[in-house]
């Protein structure tokens, strides 16, 4: 039976508790009328107009949702492009290396993957700015992509693209009406999955980049290492916030769409 | 179809790792890119016989013959394998009290543990700065407790990363997990039951050898990055014996040199190559059966 015992609530909750806690008490800080991070002084907004104000965090803020935007589209029609091969091509020639080089992206450290492509870029003598981090956060995040496409692939009752090539809906035709549709939920899930990465990263962006493309994290991180400040814990914020919409949103709608593709279902059946 | 992210990943991924291992066999130099030899595409052979003849194994020998370097390595392999275990003895209750969870709050608690692992890691470490230090909430806690008189430091010690460590990854270890026991037929806990295995020993004859591929992945999920994590112990750790990733970062940002740097880099993935690859083996089996 599947149901709470005392043991189990224990677990999970301690564990929640523990993965939302420090987060909690940064969003409340982020309100705090003090200067002194440590001392509460009541409630203000007033770190929130000074990020206004801050032109160094309004550029860097640009520079990532542009990078953000960019590679996260480029790595999602790479990636969907991988994960059907990976899916639909069964062997080809050279699917061994192809396979490891969408993995291995997955968990190598930043450190090695940010340096070895800055040195590509050298060698390619490409000037460094916005343009290399995106090519950068594309090749990290399309292996993202391509995991969550490829697991909607992997469960794809694949009897509906063979009735709609039987009635002779040709192939591209079947492709752009039948399966898109389909795995659209976990492409959309794939490209804010991608997105958020790539706002999210420090390291690699910190190789790859140049002058006059300073990404946000980069800026937090010289911020942070300066101490804590309150205008830090309200950037944080704001930016937690969008990811937790967004991913909330993004399982609302794969949610929906799994109910209707039940009904449909059921339609069927009935 | 397969093209286009082929050719993408081979320029790169796999063209850069060559780079690497190439560029760690070149000397540090004053120049613009600050390494030597530089390959001359225009001299053709001639050119490339005169690199290959100007590389060197100088950067290993540094890396063997300067202590700090080892000691790095020793220091990453004890923080990645320390905090797995923790991970696990953490991530395992968790994860099974998800999968033991009624049907219908399942999405709930997934959605709950998958939402901070798409929130920023380095706000996520941030945040812990802000209890951590020594006018932090957790010394305020402690002494409104009574448990300690005198701050103590929290900040700054091994005992930070670990905890920097264990929160960041948590989820990449629970997830996994939890695919594999939200998947265990319940009947097989019923089948011992009735044989008369006592609840405590069917959980480890039963339940945790079908979640071995789940304790791989997560384990694997986790001990990887974390070799060669360096934000959080640069924002948490101390002043002390420093992980690889940040030695490497020193010797890249700070000394400008690219070619130990380089060779850090490689001795690094010649230490991750058997997880890696096993990590790899494991993706393909879940992803693409067995092929």
């Amino acid at each position: 039976m599947r149901r709470f015992s005392p043991i189990n609530v224990t677990a999970v909750a301690l564990g929640l508790a523990f993965l939302y806690l420090p987060i909690a008490i940064m969003v409340i800080y982020s309100f705090n009328a003090s200067r002194l991070v440590t001392v509460w002084g009541g409630w203000s907004l007033q770190w929130y107009a000074a990020l206004w104000h801050d032109e160094a965090i309004r550029d860097a803020a640009w520079a990532s949702l542009r990078i953000g935007v960019l590679s996260a589209t480029l790595a999602t029609v790479l990636g969907t492009l991988a994960a059907l091969a990976l899916t639909r091509m069964g062997r080809f020639r050279g699917r061994m290396l192809f396979s490891g080089m969408v993995y291995a992206p997955l968990v190598m450290p930043e450190v090695i993957t940010g340096l070895s492509l800055l040195l590509l870029f050298v060698a390619l003598d490409l000037s460094r700015g916005v343009w290399t981090v995106t090519l950068a956060h594309t090749t990290l995040t399309m292996c993202f992509v391509t995991v969550v496409v490829q697991s909607r692939l992997v469960s794809f009752d694949r009897s509906l693209e063979e009735a709609a090539m039987d009635l002779g809906c040709p192939p591209w035709k079947t492709f752009l009406t039948v399966t898109l549709p389909l795995i659209a939920p976990a492409i959309a899930a794939g490209w804010m999955l991608a997105f958020s990465l790539s706002l999210d990263d420090l390291v690699i962006a910190s190789f790859t980049t140049g002058p006059g493309a300073t990404t946000l994290p980069i800026r937090i991180y010289s911020q942070v290492r300066l101490g804590v400040k309150p205008e830090i814990n309200a950037i944080c914020t704001i930016l937690i916030t969008i990811v937790a919409l967004a991913t909330i949103t993004t399982s609302l709608v794969v949610k929906r769409d799994a109910a209707r593709r039940e009904r449909a279902a059921l339609g069927a059946q009935l | 179809m397969v093209l286009a992210p082929y050719l993408w990943l081979v320029l790169f991924f796999l063209v850069p790792f060559i780079l690497v291992l190439r560029i760690s066999l070149s000397q540090v130099a004053l120049a613009q890119p600050p390494y030597l030899p530089v390959f001359d595409w225009s001299a053709g052979w001639q050119g490339l016989r005169e690199t290959l003849a100007g590389l060197s194994f100088e950067n290993y020998e540094l890396l063997g013959s300067d202590a700090i370097y080892l000691f790095s390595y020793l220091k990453s392999l004890q923080v990645a394998a320390v905090s797995t275990l923790i991970l696990l003895a953490i991530g395992f209750p968790m994860a099974y009290g998800m999968a033991r969870a009624p049907r219908r709050w399942q999405p709930v608690l997934l959605m709950l543990v998958i939402l901070p692992f798409w929130t920023s890691f380095l706000i996520r470490v941030y945040a812990w700065i802000n209890i951590l230090q020594r006018e932090g909430l957790l010394n305020d806690a402690l002494r409104a407790l009574g448990l300690i008189d005198q701050p103590l430091a929290w900040l700054a010690t091994d005992t930070a990363i670990y905890i920097g460590v264990v929160y960041s990854y948590l989820p990449f270890m629970v997830l996994p997990l939890y695919a594999v026991l939200e998947k265990m037929d319940d009947t097989l806990l019923e089948a011992a039951a009735d044989l008369g295995c006592p609840r405590g020993r069917a959980f480890w004859l039963v339940t945790v050898p079908l979640a071995v591929p789940g304790i791989m992945a997560g384990s694997l999920l986790c001990f990887i990055p974390v070799m060669g994590e360096f934000v959080i112990p640069d924002l948490l750790g101390g002043s002390g014996t420093m992980m690889i990733g940040q030695t490497l970062w020193l010797e890249f940002f700070s000394n400008k040199d690219w070619p130990v740097a380089s060779a850090l880099a490689v001795v690094l993935l010649a230490l991750l190559v058997v997880p890696i690859l096993s990590y790899e083996r494991l993706q393909q089996r879940t992803l693409e059966g067995d092929r």
